[in-house]
């Protein structure tokens, strides 16, 4: 049943109310509060952890504080930017394009739990829609490229289709090996059943690749070749301004949370505690572990240079592709022999 | 460290040493002066401006003739005085205006060094920019308030023949 958890508990806000309308809204302004503050923290994180990584300080005046309102202002500035459609673009599309990037990422946060009774929705699905939402956003990334008539637009817009295609094998092939081993497609039963053992600790190496494809997924630097500036200007997203952009910037960001919240929920136990600190509540503990992967992608655009684009194929095709197959052999042999 | 033999490394290593260095780097204090909160931290004898001893100033012109850039602007009248012991009348020259035209000064200090009565000194102060480019012609009032960061001048070496008006 569709909003009943398998393994977990009842969700928190149907033990709210019994209104299946009133269950809706709030969960729909609580995701929508989710996806409009953590975003804007971890990109206020950036700022600051790539200013410290370079030796500045980065952020110091919006908001009196460290710079904490810096994210806030540029809101504000991006909605008092001009909104410019270039003249020979296809106007609908490019207005479109943003919105496709951004909402699939809100309707992933719908099924991620981050506590053992606050998620939305406990779909018997959910990794597999999480992965089949988050891969939507590409085909904004690509109306964009297309619909902006600029040639680095659409070389920038095929760069992330090609790099999509490219990563989203390792990807799924990850979260199938954990899906194996936790017999379930539950987020919420996947965390459950990592209640004795992490699944980073069997599956190390697809905790890897699954980060590295998540770089790739979200165009993170190493793997931001499609909006390689020194190249392409800014990719698919040259032409946008304003809001729009903003959009997109907010995209990738609501793209770090959830895919860091994903990989939390698949391999390092959700809203599971640490060993030994168990008083913690659930809430503190993901949330906890989404900055902490945040912190490992931020760390990684601080630290590596931008590969080369058939650098970039190859490293998916014979490195990580092979390599989760032959993971995934040997999780379906111990799954049958052990 | 360039000279150094390559080591054979293994797979990863260099990526792990990338990831240790930035870390590193973001434990250590940022490099940055807050500058308007936190004053930099220059060297006394910075050459931040040039600023003006007038009493020292005996309006020979020295200065503005030896400007590459003429942003020296001088004014003076003569005014005669009878010495009180009798004899010629004696003439001097008192300075009316002495002004330098900061938005023309190249800071190149020839000012500095043909001064022949030290008038002219390197002062460390630079917040002096104005919105206008007309006000960036400081005059001497504001130049004498700038000598008051000048440092005295550095101690002669050990065995250095003692200046001139201080042996006679």
């Amino acid at each position: 049943m569709i909003g009943q958890g398998l393994v977990g508990q009842e969700s928190f806000i149907d033990g709210l109310t019994s209104n299946f309308w009133l269950a809706l809204l709030i969960k729909t302004v609580l995701v929508l509060i989710f996806f409009l503050t953590v975003p804007l923290v971890v990109g206020y994180m950036e700022h600051k952890v790539l200013a410290h990584m370079q030796g500045r300080f980065g952020p110091m005046e919006a908001g009196r504080f460290h710079g904490w309102a810096q994210l806030v202002a540029d809101g504000v500035k991006f909605v008092q930017k001009e909104d410019v459609v270039p003249s020979a673009a296809d106007s609908t599309v490019f207005s479109l394009a943003p919105a496709v990037a951004l909402i699939p990422y809100i309707i992933t946060l719908v099924v991620l739990p981050i506590g053992a009774d606050l998620y939305a929705l406990d779909l018997d699905v959910g990794i597999f829609f999480v992965l089949a939402m988050s891969s939507i956003g590409v085909i904004g990334v690509l109306m964009a490229g297309w619909a902006s008539a600029n040639k680095f637009s659409l070389i920038g817009a095929l760069r992330a289709a090609a790099q999509l295609i490219a990563y989203e094998l390792p990807l799924v092939l990850a979260a199938a090996a954990v899906v194996m081993l936790a017999g379930t497609m539950s987020m919420v039963g996947i965390v459950e059943a990592q209640r004795d053992l992490w699944y980073v600790v069997p599956l190390f190496p697809m905790f890897i690749v699954f980060m590295i494809s998540t770089l790739a997924e979200l165009t993170r630097p190493p793997f931001d070749m499609p909006i390689a500036d020194s190249e392409i200007i800014y990719g698919a997203y040259t032409e946008y301004t304003g809001l729009k952009f903003a959009f997109f910037l907010l995209s990738e960001y609501g793209g770090i949370v959830v895919m860091s919240g994903v990989a939390a929920t698949l391999f390092l136990g959700g809203y599971l505690p640490l060993p030994g600190l168990s008083f913690v509540p659930g809430l503190f503990n993901s949330m906890g572990k989404i900055f902490a992967l945040s912190f490992i992608i931020i760390w990684f655009r601080a630290t590596y240079p931008r590969l080369r684009e058939d650098q970039l194929q190859r490293f998916a095709w014979i490195g990580l592709v092979p390599l989760t197959l032959l993971w995934i052999l040997g999780v379906g042999a111990l799954k049958v022999w052990v | 460290m360039a000279t150094a033999p390559q080591k054979t490394r293994g797979i990863g290593q260099g990526l792990l040493q990338g990831l240790s260095v930035t870390l590193k780097t973001m434990l250590k204090p940022a490099v940055t002066v807050q500058y308007p909160h936190v004053k930099p931290d220059l060297p006394a004898r910075t050459r931040g401006v040039i600023a003006l001893l007038e009493e020292n100033c005996t309006v020979c012109y020295k200065c503005s003739r030896e400007c590459p850039d003429w942003c020296i602007y001088i004014d003076a009248h003569k005014e005669t005085h009878e010495p009180a012991g009798g004899g010629r009348a004696r003439s001097a020259k008192v300075l009316d205006r002495f002004a330098i035209d900061y938005a023309l000064c190249m800071y190149c200090g020839i000012c500095v060094e043909v001064c022949p009565f030290d008038a002219l000194f390197w002062s460390p102060e630079f917040e002096y920019a104005e919105y206008d480019i007309d006000e960036m012609t400081h005059e001497k009032e504001r130049l004498g308030e700038w000598t008051y960061t000048v440092l005295p001048p550095p101690a002669l070496e050990e065995g250095a023949e003692a200046p001139e008006e201080q042996a006679s």
